[in-house]
């Protein structure tokens, strides 16, 4: 293949990534050349986490090449990457909380051991610290352990842009300011101002789309792990860039209700927070950027009424849960026991299972919501990610549960399934079932009748009907703790 | 002003130590003097080397059910080829070490639970001490017998072990680039192999160090006994682990203290003695233990809920 | 054919009965009934200890009732010495070493929840102490059972030992428990992921107690029939059965992960152990063979699970 960019610090060319069925990236090509900062928009699932994988080498691409300093990088990994320049601060925090700020500023940078590289590593972590938030106080002797979340991710920024004698050459940035304020943020992406301008790249992913049009040199959309758009600073305005993002989810919000006049059905009161309740027949979102509390409180949830030492016949909540690896599917056993295991206690008779019972549940539930399997007993790793999803909504739905808790429940499902599920919740809902639901997707909020939205572990705001937008929920994310 | 959670830490054992050690001083005050001092402490030197092998499997989150064995298994060849043919004896404990770091790298790479692994390896190594030594016997070598009973001037020599081993240990692991890169992957591997690191690499450095500790604790134990059987040290997996713990190491997350460990297996070694100076039923001594091993789970829980507390102020 | 091969447990049993051919080959069959006789009595103790560990097992990495030999030996001694060879007590003898399993069980279970520790090391502190229960309440003697007692123990009925039937019905009742009934499917969920069994509302700790609790009542009966079998208890009755209950288990082709057990592959790995000692006795090897073979066999076993398991994703 001829090579589109000769000078580029690093170029991906038709990069083709699959998880499953699900293309996660589809003939994607992205060059990124010195002095500039791309600003990498689109909703969870385009493909950003998945582009960014494959420039810092994590991810090997199933097709595709990568070019640096026009040489072909084959193999390429996280070692080639590193050796490159390029450099990732990654959305959820990845330091060594047992380790020292120092501790771990040496593990990032592999090129700084010898005699002595404590004071070498103090002062490189020390310079790059006072260069991107002057004045920030932080004891770079002290463990990361003690640090507050704001500061880790300062640490790791400054990390990133820390040079260790293998100057950065492209930092990606991925959410760089979910857990920082509005003067943190302002020194941010000034530094990275000042870090393109003598010819370094960024790539800069955010939420905030303000930051990306005051920051970008190139703004990058993505949709379905394709470029969709791509123009220059200026080639976009607010609105402009929400629609080339594109909108998962449009219409059904006329589908509300208001339950103000309904005894609630849940009432959970956090510290320093507005208090939380939920109707009868009442769909809640729980938004904010992730991370912020949201995950935490559905599980106080769940375990304030949830059997802990002795099963109860009739079960007050149900879970179904976003990351279905971790804590959903269980990997060893068939669609059916996945599906049945919740309410093994309404298929039993005087302690025995009663198979007839079961298979004549899962027959039920596999027309209902559609699982796309010949048979029930085959394993549950046989189905795809969105099919499993329907398993895990199906165990929770055929529970008699009055209140389903949803914790970011459609991560990596694909859009025929979640227009599917949508369907679902609000026919369940109308029947009068509650759900809290979780979601980073902004557009599943406004499937909601009522939004809460977190900021450090506590409600900020609440909004209700049409108060419940885009703008609104990123405005209460971000500035809600001033309001 | 808060004090460091390490200092806090490091707090306990040194505290359980100076009051175990008040608590011997005032049941027999004969204790209070060089020669006293080295029966107390005197088989506190192989503990306290156990305790820091252990201690680097649990800074990489595994844990070795086989230390007791291995340290047997040690001795054993110390008392036998390490005596008479000092060659092959050291290219034994070469193998030995070198079959620890592979098991680190398979424990590794196939994703096993390192407690049935090492379960499976501790059976290994007691039929190799059977075999070795079907019955007690065999001669230290006379330079380990000589390390051991040699009397340093002012202080005995276990305790002077002791420090050195502290002290030594402290500067590999928590001041040296490949300390922090044992911690490292105890705490956040992933992060680690983000950096570019080969995590296979430092698993099993980390299992071959602490197979060389455990070599040293094996020969040192010899040097004290004169002679060696294959059940000699079965004990110290549970010291061992209980050590570390005591010294405010955890289970996962990489955090250790090997300073905290050497006095944990000092503190472990006194306890020995004085629950014999309370004359307990030679019954209840292996109970004792248990007794102690659970209080100090149970002060650790409680120092952790105090530290979380400041956390959140 | 190929159905029957798939089974897990289906190895066990091949390589069960390939060493009892061997063992017969070298004798020329002059003892296949004793031999078969005598397997089939050792390996019913194992399948008791081993049913009780296997449900433990299967609650997922960490959980192993290390306090298996301990409860044994305080049920042995404990039960012996109230029956006082007295055949009318039988049962209330009977009644009381499953009090010992449910206190033994219950001290165990509030140790890990207490001190949220993994149940490993808070089983092997809580064995200290029941091993010092028992050496204090044997205190040496060599109290007879009762003589029916030991004459069931020790007889067949239809050619098949007494002990060996009881074992077979307590596999089949724990087949039951763990296919047929809900607290089977929830201790298998647990064992594939505790988050996920707690969020599909499953009570954790409910069923984890239970587990632990008939884990330690199943040890104490063995112990109980074991101390009558070999007629009177010993103090190191128990110590065999420590490695023994795990590796039957885990050749027996229950998953050493967790989550999926395996009833009929316990006789098969619970003969094979028997069958191997006794072949290698035949042979003419000593004990620190056996041990090394004991260790290999499960470090292999481990290794081929875990490569199935690889091989599935």
């Amino acid at each position: 293949m001829p090579l589109s960019h000769p000078s580029a610090v690093l170029e991906v060319a038709n990069a083709t990534v699959r998880f499953g069925e699900v293309r996660a990236l589809d003939g994607v090509s992205l060059a990124i050349m010195p002095g500039e900062c791309i600003g990498l928009v689109g909703h969870n699932g385009a493909g950003k986490s998945t582009i960014v994988a494959v420039i810092n080498g994590s991810l090997s691409p199933h097709q595709g090449e990568i070019f640096s300093d026009s040489t072909r990088l084959a193999p390429y990994g996280i070692g080639v990457a590193r050796s490159r320049g390029v450099r990732c601060v990654f959305q959820e925090l990845s330091l060594c909380p047992n380790l020292s700020i120092v501790e771990n500023t040496r593990i990032m940078h592999r090129n700084l051991g010898g005699f002595g590289w404590r004071a070498r590593v103090r002062g490189i972590i020390a310079a790059s610290l006072d260069a991107v938030f002057p004045g920030h106080g932080i004891d770079v002797g002290g463990p990361v352990g003690a640090l507050s979340i704001a500061q880790r991710q300062m640490v790791e920024i400054a990390m990133a842009f820390s040079d260790s004698g293998q100057p950065p050459r492209l930092v990606i940035l991925d959410e760089p300011t979910s857990s920082l304020d509005a003067g943190l943020a302002a020194q941010l992406l000034a530094h990275v101002r000042r870090f393109v301008a003598t010819g370094g790249a960024v790539i800069l992913i955010s939420h905030m789309l303000n930051e990306i049009l005051e920051t970008a040199s190139r703004v990058v959309v993505m949709k379905d792990g394709k470029i969709v758009a791509e123009r220059g600073a200026g080639g976009f305005d607010h609105a402009g860039l929400v629609k080339a993002m594109g909108s998962a989810v449009a219409h059904q919000a006329a589908a509300r209700r208001s339950h103000a006049a309904t005894e609630p059905v849940l009432e959970l009161s956090l510290p320093k927070s507005q208090p939380f309740r939920a109707c009868k027949g009442e769909v809640v979102g729980l938004a904010g950027l992730g991370g912020h509390g949201q995950t935490r409180m559905l599980l106080a949830m769940f375990d304030r009424h949830s059997p802990q030492w002795w099963p109860r016949r009739d079960p007050a909540v149900t879970f179904v849960a976003g990351d279905r690896r971790e804590n959903g599917i269980f990997d060893l056993w068939s669609i059916l026991k996945n599906m049945t295991v919740a309410s093994l206690g309404d298929l039993s008779r005087r302690g025995l299972l009663q198979d007839a019972a079961e298979t004549k549940r899962g027959a039920d539930w596999k027309a209902r919501i559609e699982i796309r399997t010949p048979d029930m007993e085959n394993p549950i790793l046989s189905l795809s990610g969105g099919n499993q999803q329907k398993v895990l909504f199906a165990r929770a739905l055929s529970t008699r549960a009055p209140v389903v808790l949803m914790d970011d429940p459609m991560r990596g499902v694909d859009v025929g399934t979640k227009q599917e599920v949508y369907g679902m919740i609000r026919a369940e809902a109308e029947a009068g079932r509650t759900f809290v639901w979780y979601s980073t997707e902004m557009e599943e909020m406004q499937l909601c009748d009522r939004v809460y939205v977190f900021r450090n572990g506590a409600i900020v705001a609440e909004l209700v009907g049409d108060a419940i937008s885009e703008q609104d929920i990123l405005r209460a994310s971000f500035e809600g703790a001033a309001a | 002003m808060r004090i460091s959670t390490d200092t806090l830490r490091l707090a306990v054992p040194v505290v359980s130590l100076l009051l175990l050690l008040a608590g011997v001083f005032y049941l027999q005050p004969r204790a209070m003097s060089y020669t006293g001092l080295n029966l107390l402490f005197n088989l506190a030197v192989p503990i306290a080397l156990a305790t820091i092998a252990q201690m680097l499997i649990m800074a990489v989150n595994d844990l070795d059910l086989s230390m007791g064995t291995f340290v047997s298994f040690v001795a054993c060849v110390a008392a036998t080829y390490l005596h008479d043919t000092p060659l092959l004896g050291a290219a034994i404990l070469l193998a030995a070490i070198a079959a620890y770091a592979v098991m680190g790298v398979i424990i590794y790479l196939r994703d096993l639970p390192s407690i049935v692994v090492t379960l499976g390896m501790s059976f290994v190594w007691a039929g190799l001490a059977v075999l070795i030594l079907p019955a007690p016997g065999g001669t230290a070598p006379e330079w380990a017998r000589a390390a051991m009973i040699s009397k340093p001037p002012l202080m005995p020599m276990a305790i002077v072990a002791s420090a050195v081993l502290a002290v030594f240990a402290h500067l590999l692991i928590m001041r040296s680039s490949f300390g922090v890169l044992i911690r490292g992957v105890g705490g956040n591997q992933r992060s680690v192999l983000r950096a570019g690191w080969p995590i296979v690499a430092a698993r099993a450095g980390a299992y071959a160090l602490a197979a060389t500790f455990a070599v040293a604790a094996g020969i040192c134990l010899v040097g004290l006994t004169t002679s060696a059987d294959a059940n000699i040290a079965l004990r110290y997996t549970l010291l061992s682990i209980a050590g570390v713990i005591l010294g405010g190491g955890e289970f996962t997350g990489g955090r250790i203290s090997p300073i905290g460990a050497v006095i944990g297996a000092l503190t472990l070694t006194l306890a020995g003695s004085f629950l014999s100076f309370l004359r307990i039923s030679p019954d209840w001594q292996i109970g004792a233990q248990g007794a102690i091993l659970i209080i100090v789970l149970a002060l650790r829980l409680l120092l952790n809920r105090l530290e979380s507390k400041g956390d959140m102020a | 054919m190929k159905a029957l091969l798939a089974k897990p447990w289906i190895w066990s049993f091949i390589a069960a009965l390939s060493v009892w051919l061997a063992t017969i080959a070298v004798t020329r069959g002059a003892s296949t009934v004793g031999l078969s006789q005598a397997a089939l009595t050792f390996a019913a103790f194992s399948v008791l200890v081993g049913i009780g560990q296997m449900f433990v097992i299967t609650l997922g990495p960490g959980n192993i009732d290390l306090s298996v030999p301990a409860t044994m030996t305080l049920a042995g001694t404990v039960t012996l010495k109230y029956m006082d060879g007295q055949n009318g007590l039988i049962l209330q003898g009977l009644g009381i070493a499953i009090m010992v399993g449910v206190s033994v069980g219950v001290l165990n279970y509030a140790l890990i929840k207490a001190l949220r520790i993994p149940p490993i090391i808070a089983t092997l502190s809580m064995s200290f102490i029941v091993q010092s229960a028992a050496i204090w309440t044997n205190r040496g003697l060599r109290i007879k059972p009762p003589q029916v007692l030991a004459d069931f123990t020790t007889l067949t009925s239809f050619g098949i030992p007494n002990i060996a039937l009881i074992a077979l019905l307590i596999s089949i009742l724990a087949w039951v428990l763990l296919h047929r009934t809900p607290y089977g499917r929830w201790i298998a969920a647990i064992g594939q992921s505790l988050p996920a069994a707690r969020m599909a509302g499953i009570a954790v700790d409910g069923c984890r107690f239970v587990t632990y609790l008939l884990c330690a009542v199943l040890a104490a009966i063995c112990g109980y029939l074991l101390a009558c079998f070999s007629g009177g208890a010993a103090l190191n009755m128990g110590t065999e059965y420590l490695l023994m209950s795990i590796a039957v288990v885990v050749i027996g082709g229950t998953a050493v992960a967790g989550g999926d057990s395996n009833v009929p592959g316990i006789w098969g790995a619970s003969l094979f152990m028997f069958l191997v000692v006794s072949m290698l006795n035949t042979y003419g090897l000593g004990a620190g063979v056996r041990l090394i073979m004991t260790g290999v066999i499960i470090i292999t076993v481990i290794l081929l699970a875990s490569g199935r398991k690889a091989g599935a994703r």
